[in-house]
């Protein structure tokens, strides 16, 4: 049966993999370029404000709620579906903003994109990276307003493969972030 | 939703329902055959997009072909009265008030070399090349009633005619168009004051060319996925026709490396609007020191740029090459020598293209045990290629050739990448390099391998396709002399620019008046451009032959006129969206059974394997 039409995984599924792989290369590029630069000394050092600390908290927090709605509504209990969805959806929110109070910080001490290489790099790849996570608030939205509308309150497979395929790229920036600190700390 | 019902109706037909939970909603299965007439223009049909593709790729062909006939006038006839182009230059030309005699603008040369290069690169042969046939053969060839996601591939192809209008657009600003090189280093493409165009024009290169970064991972995202989720019931990945293979390795290289290239471009759109110095330091522009801007590396943007810009060239090349695989066996009526070992070399050209990118930068003051590993690597792609090489000629080697336009583009496509790789050889060794780099000589290499190449793997596949887009036939005479024409004339253009190279004549320049030491070569730059003019008109040649063959070319009667073996030529002449009228075929066979037996001259993948035959390519 290898070689049937009939496919193991969805195609939607299989193209939104993909189309990840290609945002992975964004990332990779300008990580593999702060190491490069870095490497060529002259690199000022400066702390990561606290919020970054938050913000990981809670895209993790958003990841985990995202998931139990997920399960929720496989298992078709709607009300605790809607729960998880919006508390996670909130959370999401949350990251954003702590992302923009995190800029804001680093600006208060005077670090702005343009002060030295290492802060034009810090701003742009947590903005670059916040501009995926906008994308992922407007899947977010469009998975509520699905789930709040009276049309939709039954689970069925299609609805269910939108909402994976939304959550699927939802834990792809979350896990994405957890990289990009990950990679920080380790670069301080 | 429009895009999963050509999916879903072939589901319905041929199989069961699969395990994979369809829904409610997705029972439309008639829709698409009236498309053809509602949609043409924003269709979501592969094989109009396809066409869409194709048309947009020739247009930009055209300009770019255009401008480097002007550029070319400069370089033949220094000093020689230009005024005539004024009407369409307009202030590009500066008129000697005294004289009268018109010159070509400095700043307009730049320009035009920049925008020829982008264009060809981008526009003609990586959106009109892979667009065009990615979108036309893959589902065709695949047994498929059209992409994973029809609608993400309009999108694909709408995107690319934005990053056109854009580009196109900014042909006209005052300032002119970026004229920092197809390469945009900085700081030519980051600092207005640098040059004219790299004020507006740069401003708008760099967006035109994300949208087409846009494009091109909205396109490739499907095929990749078209190809290994949409298979028929049969076609196992060695089965499908070299074309497909090589589809979808171009698609995967694209879809690696463009995001590396857009975020270089990113930085650079930093560089310009926020204040960032990513690839600025301590640079002097008109004699003051841009103080604030340091702290950079110019060399970090060619990294990230030629991590796509090496990648990319064998993004151009790859879906020639497919294409001249399918056209050299079904023509040679002989089945590819080496189907497996094709495919491997087209996966090994892939993995080593990634690794060889700093050998477009040995002079950039590289460390040279850095260089030594990158010359290592870009001398092992020779082997692969040369793998190919040999397999094309022994696919050909006694066979009962056909050399009609299409095989004689593919033979002409062999010779080019023969002696293109050769150069690239020298090229590739950093030693020698010091000599030649930014010499006629590489000019000489990357247009005879890729630009020449190129084209005539895409010219031999619009004429051996061309029935299955418009179930009609190229008119076969003016092939021919589109061929000969074409095939001389490029050697006579690129040929002599080897020698040119060689004596150390640099590219980019806008004139050499002022350096006696290459007034010998006058004559040849003469040769040179006259020899670009009258090419240049066998391509024109070949662009009234196409709309002429639209619309007055010999009708196709049969469905499969080259007596090949693939799929495509199992749906209807005129076939609708979706392709085939009943079930999709399924394939029994690899594709290459051609003068394989006794009694059958060849036989269609679509034929059972007889009892106990095994099947080819395994
Ligand atoms: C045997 C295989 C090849 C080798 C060893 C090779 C090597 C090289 C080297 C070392 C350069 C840099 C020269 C310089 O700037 O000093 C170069 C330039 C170039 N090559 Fe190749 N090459 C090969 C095949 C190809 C192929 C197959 C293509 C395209 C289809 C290609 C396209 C180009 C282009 C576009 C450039 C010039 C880019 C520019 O500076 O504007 N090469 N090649
Ligand atoms: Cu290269």
């Amino acid at each position: 049966m290898a070689t049937s039409t009939v496919k193991k995984i969805h195609p939607k599924k299989f193209a939104l993999w993909i189309g990840l792989t290609s945002i992975v290369m964004f990332f990779a590029a300008f990580t593999s370029a702060y190491i490069v630069r870095k490497s060529q000394g002259d690199w000022a050092d400066f702390a990561l404000p606290a919020e970054f600390f938050y913000s990981t908290a809670a895209i993790l927090g958003s990841s985990i709620l995202l998931h139990a709605s997920y399960k929720a509504f496989a298992s078709e209990k709607l009300a605790l579906f809607k729960t998880f969805l919006v508390s996670g959806f909130v959370l999401g929110l949350a990251f954003v903003v702590l992302q923009y109070q995190g800029w804001l910080s680093l600006n208060e001490v005077e670090i702005f994109i343009h002060t030295n290489q290492h802060s034009s790099f810090i701003f742009m790849i947590t903005g670059f990276h916040v501009a995926h996570v906008l994308g992922g608030i407007a899947a977010l939205l469009f998975a509520m307003v699905y789930a709040f509308l009276p049309r939709y309150q039954a689970t069925t497979p299609r609805r269910l493969l939108r909402l994976e395929i939304i959550f699927t790229y939802w834990h792809f920036v979350d896990v994405l972030w957890i990289y990009l600190f990950i990679f920080f700390m380790v670069q301080q | 939703m429009a895009d999963t019902t050509i999916l879903e109706k072939d589901l319905h037909g041929a199989h069961a329902h699969g395990e994979h939970g369809h829904d409610d909603h997705d029972h439309h299965g008639d829709r698409y055959q009236s498309a053809f007439i509602d949609n043409y223009m924003f269709s979501m049909d592969h094989k109009t997009i396809a066409k869409q593709f194709l048309i947009t790729g020739m247009f930009w062909a055209i300009i770019g072909a255009a401008m480097s006939i002007i550029f070319r006038l400069q370089l033949g006839f220094p000093g020689a009265d230009m005024s005539w182009l004024q009407p369409l230059l307009g202030g590009w030309i500066n008129i000697d008030p005294a004289t009268g005699t018109g010159t070509l603008s400095q700043e307009f040369y730049y320009a035009l070399v920049t925008m020829h290069g982008t264009i060809i690169v981008f526009f003609v042969l990586t959106a009109g090349l892979s667009g065009t046939f990615s979108n036309l053969l893959i589902p065709l060839q695949i047994g498929a009633r059209d992409m994973a996601s029809p609608l993400m591939n309009m999108l694909s192809y709408w995107f690319f005619f934005l990053s056109g209008l854009v580009m196109f657009i900014s042909l006209f600003l005052n300032t002119g168009p970026f004229s920092g090189g197809w390469t945009a280093y900085p700081p030519l493409s980051e600092l207005p004051q640098a040059s004219d165009g790299s004020k507006a024009g740069a401003t708008m290169w760099i967006m035109s060319l994300v949208l087409f970064v846009v494009s091109v991972l909205l396109g490739g995202i499907n095929y990749i996925t078209t190809v290994l989720n949409m298979r028929t019931k049969g076609m196992s990945m060695f089965r499908l026709p070299l074309t497909i293979w090589a589809f979808l390795v171009t698609a995967i290289i694209g879809l690696l490396s463009f995001p590396v290239l857009a975020s270089g471009f990113f930085m650079v759109m930093l560089d310009r609007t926020l204040g960032t110095s990513f690839f600025l330091n301590e640079i002097y522009i008109a004699d003051t020191a841009l103080t604030e801007r340091v702290g950079g590396s110019a060399i970090l943007y060619q990294h990230l740029f030629w991590f796509l810009g090496h990648p990319e060239v064998y993004i151009i090349i790859l879906p020639a090459m497919g294409i001249v695989s399918e056209v050299l066996a079904t023509h040679a009526r002989k089945p590819i020598f080496g189907y497996k070992a094709m495919v491997f070399s087209i996966l090994a050209i892939a993995f080593l293209s990634f690794i060889v990118w700093a050998h477009h930068m040995f002079m950039t003051g590289m460390n040279p045990f850095i260089s030594n590993i990158f010359v290592i690597f870009t001398l092992i792609i020779a082997v692969p290629s040369a793998v190919k090489v040999f397999n094309w000629i022994a696919t050909v080697w006694g066979g009962a050739v056909r050399f009609n336009s299409a095989m004689l583009f593919s033979l002409g496509f062999v010779s080019m990448f023969i002696s293109g790789g050769l150069t690239g050889i020298f090229l590739g060794n950093a030693a020698i390099d010091i000599q030649q780099h930014d010499t006629y000589f590489v000019v000489a290499h990357f247009h005879i391998v890729m630009g020449v190449a190129a084209f005539f793997g895409m010219y031999a596949g619009v004429y051996h396709w061309f029935p299955r887009m418009y179930g009609r036939f190229m008119n076969e005479f003016l092939g021919k002399l589109h061929f000969w024409g074409t095939m001389i004339g490029a050697y006579c253009v690129f040929g002599p620019m080897h020698y040119l190279g060689m004596a150390g004549v640099p590219r980019r320049y806008y004139s050499f008046e002022t350096f006696n030491a290459f007034s010998e070569f006058d004559a040849m730059n003469q040769f040179i451009t006259i020899a670009a003019i009258i090419t240049f008109f066998f391509q024109i040649l070949f662009v009234v032959n196409f709309f002429y063959s639209i619309y007055k070319g010999k009708k196709q009667t049969e469905m499969n006129p080259w007596e090949a073996t693939t799929l495509e030529w199992t749906a209807p002449i005129h076939a609708g969206h979706g392709n085939w009228e009943g079930a999709i075929p399924h394939v029994h066979r690899w594709p290459y059974d051609l003068s394989r037996y006794e009694d059958r001259e060849f036989i269609p993948q679509t034929e059972p394997l007889k009892e106990g035959e095994k099947d080819g390519g395994h």
